[in-house]
């Protein structure tokens, strides 16, 4: 085995990982604050990326405009799911929101093939396409830009989380809604908050990865399924947990391709999965729930 | 009294309408496309392009003075559905011949019905198996995979290429391409190094790729439908593998180049159906004022290319409109006129039946093209 290959591998794994990682914090910000997992966060994915394409070609914005119109109206998207199809819900129990965002996951599919067809589209990369040399491996300029932009929204949700009141008053509720209630804290509003920031989140994971995978209504399922591994290695946390989650998944899907048979490439990611929730439930680097006693 | 009045009403309007389409003699072709679903890329051309062809021919005046009607159902690519459509199609609906379905796995599942019902089946899809061994009543239009196969083989032989890496899709394109390649390796003396898969949706394929650098081919062999090669001719760019790359049949059109980018598509090598080269062709070729015409009337009619899926549905009605004109309309005639058919010009080759052979094209049903500067250009 020679050292430029293991190279290449783990930074193609990175690169991918970064991806899902991003999708994957979508998830657990949802899951903690309304207790749910939202399956529709992959759509977002998709609308992304779909998004940016038209407002490239029908609005004809330069990329640099497309892409937060494109965050826009897919955060928008989020509002509106949130409003229309989470809050209106009499018996908001878990499983029967669960089922809401699968159902929401296939309406914004179905809507988006019959806007955008069944073809897949490309969008250009940001800042060309000459590989760059590292070692004996390659990357592309948009693997760094997933990288760098990657690092960016988690120092941004660190901040936000940590030293804002709103982002104090959510992780309030993901610790104890009731509670939180109690002392005043608009629970509702932080739901509709998570759902902003998760699908936002969604659409820039989305449109940076587009120029290299390409883009259609259905790219989200994958995605967004690889991107739940990622938080359920992680242990469903917002923060650089589930990044490793998804860092860890990439990598492990490119050596397990690489060194062992790409056949197997998917079923490395399920199995992982698999073996997380049958033997540390709490995720990777969580410690075990004890507040049950 | 009065709803009885309404029932006796209603059948003598169904009655009425019944004997008039019998007097006016119309020939009834059925259509079981997947026009919605994950193969609706297939059946949406197939559907359209048997209506504008029903619609041209009735224009015309019909073949010999009857009118033609298709009646086109959509499986959804669910062999389930596409078996009871079949039923519907034949007992229901009275159809003479079936054009479709649009997948292999639907094709298998309808083959029992005709051969029960005794009615021929013009299959769009490519699978093998759907006519070999040959079944009495059941045609398919798209060339074998392994002639697509077999037309890059040649090609490698001629530039000294002894040693491939294959890289397919773990779909059913993929899966029978592999299969058929292997043998067909084996059989022209040609050695696999690498034997690589990749998921439909996969979103990465350097990991496979660097493996094959690393064992260094004469070539690498991929086999999927779009988006997938474009990921792998992007990922090979990348890699810097200045390895020959060849694709399979199933990207020849303009998208692939398009989603690949102009850069690293270039010089990429695939067997194309003509369609999709036309422009490329010599005028004096015999198929090209066919292709053009069917790629401008499409346009015309869809505001989009025509694609060599659509194509399918163009051989397959050409084949039974020649069948009917030349042996008369009853199903057993329509039988026996396609077994043999020769020297038909379509849109996917010259198609030559007989006994033995149901599909009836040969390797001249492919071109070698290379991408140059994000266009075809003919490889001799």
């Amino acid at each position: 085995m020679q050292f430029d290959q293991l190279l290449q591998y783990t930074l193609s794994g990175l690169s991918t990982g970064a991806i899902y990682a991003l999708i994957g914090i979508g998830f657990s910000i949802i899951y903690n604050a309304t207790g749910i997992i939202n399956f529709a966060q992959g759509e977002f994915v998709m609308l992304g990326g779909l998004l940016t394409l038209s407002s490239l070609e029908l609005l004809k914005l330069p990329l640099w405009a497309a892409i937060p119109c494109s965050v826009a109206f897919s955060t928008l998207v989020g509002i509106l799911f949130e409003r229309l199809a989470i809050r209106p819900l009499k018996q908001p129990t878990p499983i029967n929101l669960v089922i809401i965002t699968i159902g929401g996951s296939i309406l914004i599919r179905g809507l988006a093939m019959l806007v955008w067809g069944k073809d897949t589209h490309a969008i250009p990369p940001f800042s060309g396409d000459t590989p760059i040399a590292v070692g004996g491996a390659t990357i592309l300029p948009q693997h760094l830009w997933i990288l760098a932009i990657t690092v960016v929204i988690i120092i941004i949700n660190k901040i936000y989380f940590y030293h804002t009141i709103s982002g104090k008053a959510m992780r309030a509720c993901a610790y104890n809604r009731r509670a939180a209630g109690l002392v005043g804290i608009d629970v509702r509003r932080m739901v509709l908050f998570s759902f902003i920031i998760s699908s936002a989140m969604g659409a820039v994971a989305g449109i940076i990865v587009a120029p290299l995978t390409m883009t259609a209504y259905d790219v989200g399922v994958m995605l967004g399924l690889k991107g739940f591994c990622a938080a359920i290695i992680g242990g469903m946390s917002s923060g650089i947990s589930t990044v490793i989650g998804g860092l860890i998944l990439g990598v492990l899907e490119s050596l397990g391709a690489g060194l062992i048979s790409s056949g197997y490439k998917d079923a490395i990611a399920f199995i992982i999965l698999l073996l997380i929730l049958f033997i540390r439930p709490q995720g990777l680097f969580g410690k075990a729930d004890s507040e049950r006693v | 009294m009065k709803k009885l009045s309404v029932l006796v009403c209603c059948l003598s309007v169904v009655l009425l309408t019944a004997s008039l389409s019998c007097a006016s003699g119309t020939i009834k072709i059925g259509g079981l496309f997947a026009v919605t679903g994950p193969a609706s890329f297939l059946g949406e051309p197939e559907k359209r392009t048997l209506e504008l062809l029903v619609k041209e021919a009735n224009e015309k005046g019909g073949i010999g003075g009857q009118k033609l009607e298709a009646v086109i159902y959509d499986t959804m690519g669910d062999p389930t559905k596409a078996q009871q459509l079949a039923t519907k199609l034949i007992r229901d609906d009275k159809v003479t011949v079936i054009i479709g379905p649009s997948t292999t796995g639907e094709s298998m599942a309808v083959i029992p019905v005709v051969e029960k019902e005794k009615i021929p089946l013009i299959s769009c899809a490519a699978g093998i198996k759907i006519t070999d061994p040959v079944k009495s009543w059941v045609f398919k239009t798209p060339a074998n995979d392994h002639i697509a196969a077999e037309k890059i083989f040649a090609y490698m032989t001629s530039k000294k290429q002894k040693t491939f890496a294959l890289l397919t899709v773990t779909d059913g394109f993929g899966a029978s391409g592999r299969e058929q390649i292997k043998v067909l390796a084996k059989q022209k003396g040609f050695t696999v190094v690498a034997d690589e898969v990749y998921g439909p949706k996969d979103t990465d394929m350097t990991a496979q790729l660097t493996k094959i650098r690393g064992i260094k081919p004469d070539a690498i062999i991929c086999w999927g439908t779009n988006p997938g090669p474009a990921v792998i001719t992007k990922n090979v760019k990348q890699l810097g593998i200045k390895t020959p790359l060849y694709m399979s049949h199933g990207v020849a059109s303009k998208k692939y180049i398009e989603l690949a980018g102009t850069d690293a598509a270039e010089g990429v090598m695939l067997p194309a159906g003509k369609l999709a080269v036309y422009e490329a062709l010599q005028k004096s070729d015999v198929q090209y004022k066919l292709l053009k015409g069917y790629d401008q009337s499409y346009k015309k009619a869809y505001g989009v290319e025509a694609s060599t899926f659509g194509g399918y549905a163009y051989d397959a009605f050409l084949l039974a409109t020649g069948a009917i004109k030349k042996n008369g309309a009853s199903p057993e005639q329509i039988r026996t006129g396609l077994e043999h058919t020769s020297k038909l010009v379509s849109i996917s080759g010259v198609f030559n039946m007989s006994s033995k052979d149901h599909n009836g094209l040969d390797l001249s049903a492919f071109e070698m093209v290379k991408v140059v500067k994000g266009d075809w250009a003919l490889l001799k």
